[in-house]
């Protein structure tokens, strides 16, 4: 009998763990089942480059390659909406799709606000949809208002201010992302006011106004901001209302070892919507990061397809984000006990900022740091500890005259 | 085997510098520096893993 791969969720995931399979000799059947209609597509450049006009759709594969070369079976537009691990059936589309292995890469879905969906002009950013729709808007000069000052609001914030179009980010903490960069939440958010981006801090939204089309956006504060495009940045949850009653483990994404298997024979999960094992860390995380999706679709998809192969994943997580003109890199994790600028200065716009747990180096952020941060990266994949860090920071401090260029 | 960076995709993201640090190397404008276009001996799979691992496909590996 012929071994039957099923991925559930054609995006990077999903694409890393069919090319994965292929790469690590499975020649089994593979069958790739997506929501959208569209075929696999990259979405950091959606907030970025794709905003600005002009950049085409960032699709990854022609469907030449996916259906010949990799010899995929493609079911897109077709929601998966249940899993029987003891049949080893996947429904989706009304069908059951029998599988041996299955990799489970349904991502995470944009957080909204209540009564959103009845005003036009009110958008989330996560799919190609979207951010089209987000780009018609800009394209015709929308007044904006981003609601969350976190990477993906701040990113539209920094293509409006492109564009020279007025922009206010409304953020309900009193400081931006502090959960995903700790305490240097302040420089990051400091862009947008050095942008001509009007931030407001420490207020919630208590409405969303207009005639069928959003109008004005209404504050706590009693403030009224006036708006024809309105952008929810307000986070992502995890993709597995389709895996109620399945048995598997849901606790904020699908709970998995560190190999990614998720407990029943052949299932493994991937990308945003795996809680996986991270060893290096000695516990469980969820990331909505490019490179542990890609990296994890790809150990996911061989372990699924080929049994007995499966390796622990463990990774420092990394990413990225541009707003205006700066370059905004984070690694490892912010959880920390110290926070330490240890290249550069807040002032420059361009400095590294050091995060300590324990005696351990657990994180870096680096604004404009470009050559710097991924030996900080390296630093925290040994297991440095913190005055191993710290002396690293000095050398180089002294390889960079006056610690700032 | 010879290491090809389209520098029209590259935008100095960093992750080939984390898989092979002794060949890729991004400064602080953001550009992609190699020590060498050449892999050097028994760096094969980390370049290999540097190539997948490039977000914007930047990298290509060449006999």
């Amino acid at each position: 009998m012929t071994r039957r791969l099923v991925v559930v969720g054609a995006s990077l995931s999903g694409l890393r763990a069919v090319e994965g399979a292929r790469k690590a000799g499975f020649d089994g059947r593979i069958t790739l089942i997506g929501a959208e209609e569209h075929l696999p597509y990259d979405r950091p450049p959606l907030s970025k480059a794709f905003l600005d006009g002009g950049a085409e759709v960032p699709f990854f594969r022609d469907e030449s390659v996916l259906t010949g070369e990799l010899d995929v079976e493609l079911v897109l537009g077709t929601r998966a909406t249940g899993l029987d691990v003891g049949q080893q059936v996947v429904r989706a589309g009304g069908w059951d799709v029998p599988y041996d292995g299955l990799v489970i890469a349904t991502g995470a879905t944009a957080r909204t606000l209540p009564g959103a969906e009845e005003l036009a002009g009110v958008h989330t950013l996560r799919t190609l949809d979207d951010a089209l729709a987000v780009r018609e808007a800009l394209d015709a000069r929308a007044r904006t208002v981003v609601i969350g000052a976190g990477f993906i609001g701040s990113e539209v914030a920094s293509g409006a201010r492109k564009r020279g179009l007025p922009v206010t980010v409304v953020e309900a903490a009193p400081t931006p992302l502090v959960r995903a960069v700790g305490a240097m939440g302040a420089p990051c958010s400091a862009l947008h006011l050095a942008n001509g981006t009007d931030l407001r801090c420490g207020t919630a939204v208590v409405a969303l106004e207009g005639e069928g089309r959003v109008e004005r956006v209404r504050l706590a504060d009693g403030s009224v901001i006036e708006a024809d495009l309105v952008v929810v940045g307000a986070g992502a949850v995890a993709e597995t209302r389709w895996l109620e009653g399945s048995g598997l483990r849901l606790d904020n994404g699908v709970v998995c070892d560190e190999t990614l298997a998720a407990g029943p024979p052949g299932v493994y999960a991937a990308g945003d919507v795996a809680r996986w094992y991270n060893p290096l860390f000695e516990r469980h995380m969820r990331l909505e990061h490019w490179s542990s999706a890609a990296e994890q679709g790809a150990a996911a998809g061989a372990a699924a397809a080929l049994p007995g192969t499966a390796k622990p994943y463990e990774t420092v997580p990394y990413f990225w984000s541009d707003w205006y003109d700066t370059r905004i890199q984070f690694v490892g994790t912010p959880d920390s006990d110290e926070v330490s600028i240890a290249l550069g200065d807040v002032e420059s716009n361009r400095f590294v900022a050091l995060y300590r747990s324990g005696d351990r180096l657990v994180g870096a952020l680096a604004l404009n740091k470009q050559r710097e941060i991924m030996k900080f990266r390296a630093l925290i994949a040994r297991r440095a500890s913190w005055s191993d860090a710290l002396d690293f920071a000095a050398m180089r401090r002294e390889l960079i005259p006056g610690g700032v260029r | 085997m010879k290491i090809n960076v389209d520098y029209t995709k590259c935008t100095g993201l960093g992750i080939c510098e984390s898989f092979a640090p002794e060949v890729f190397e991004v400064d602080d404008n953001g550009d992609l520096v190699l020590s060498t276009d050449t892999v050097p001996e028994g760096m094969l799979d980390a370049v290999r893993q540097a190539v997948t691992g490039c977000p914007t496909e930047a990298l290509r590996l060449e006999p």
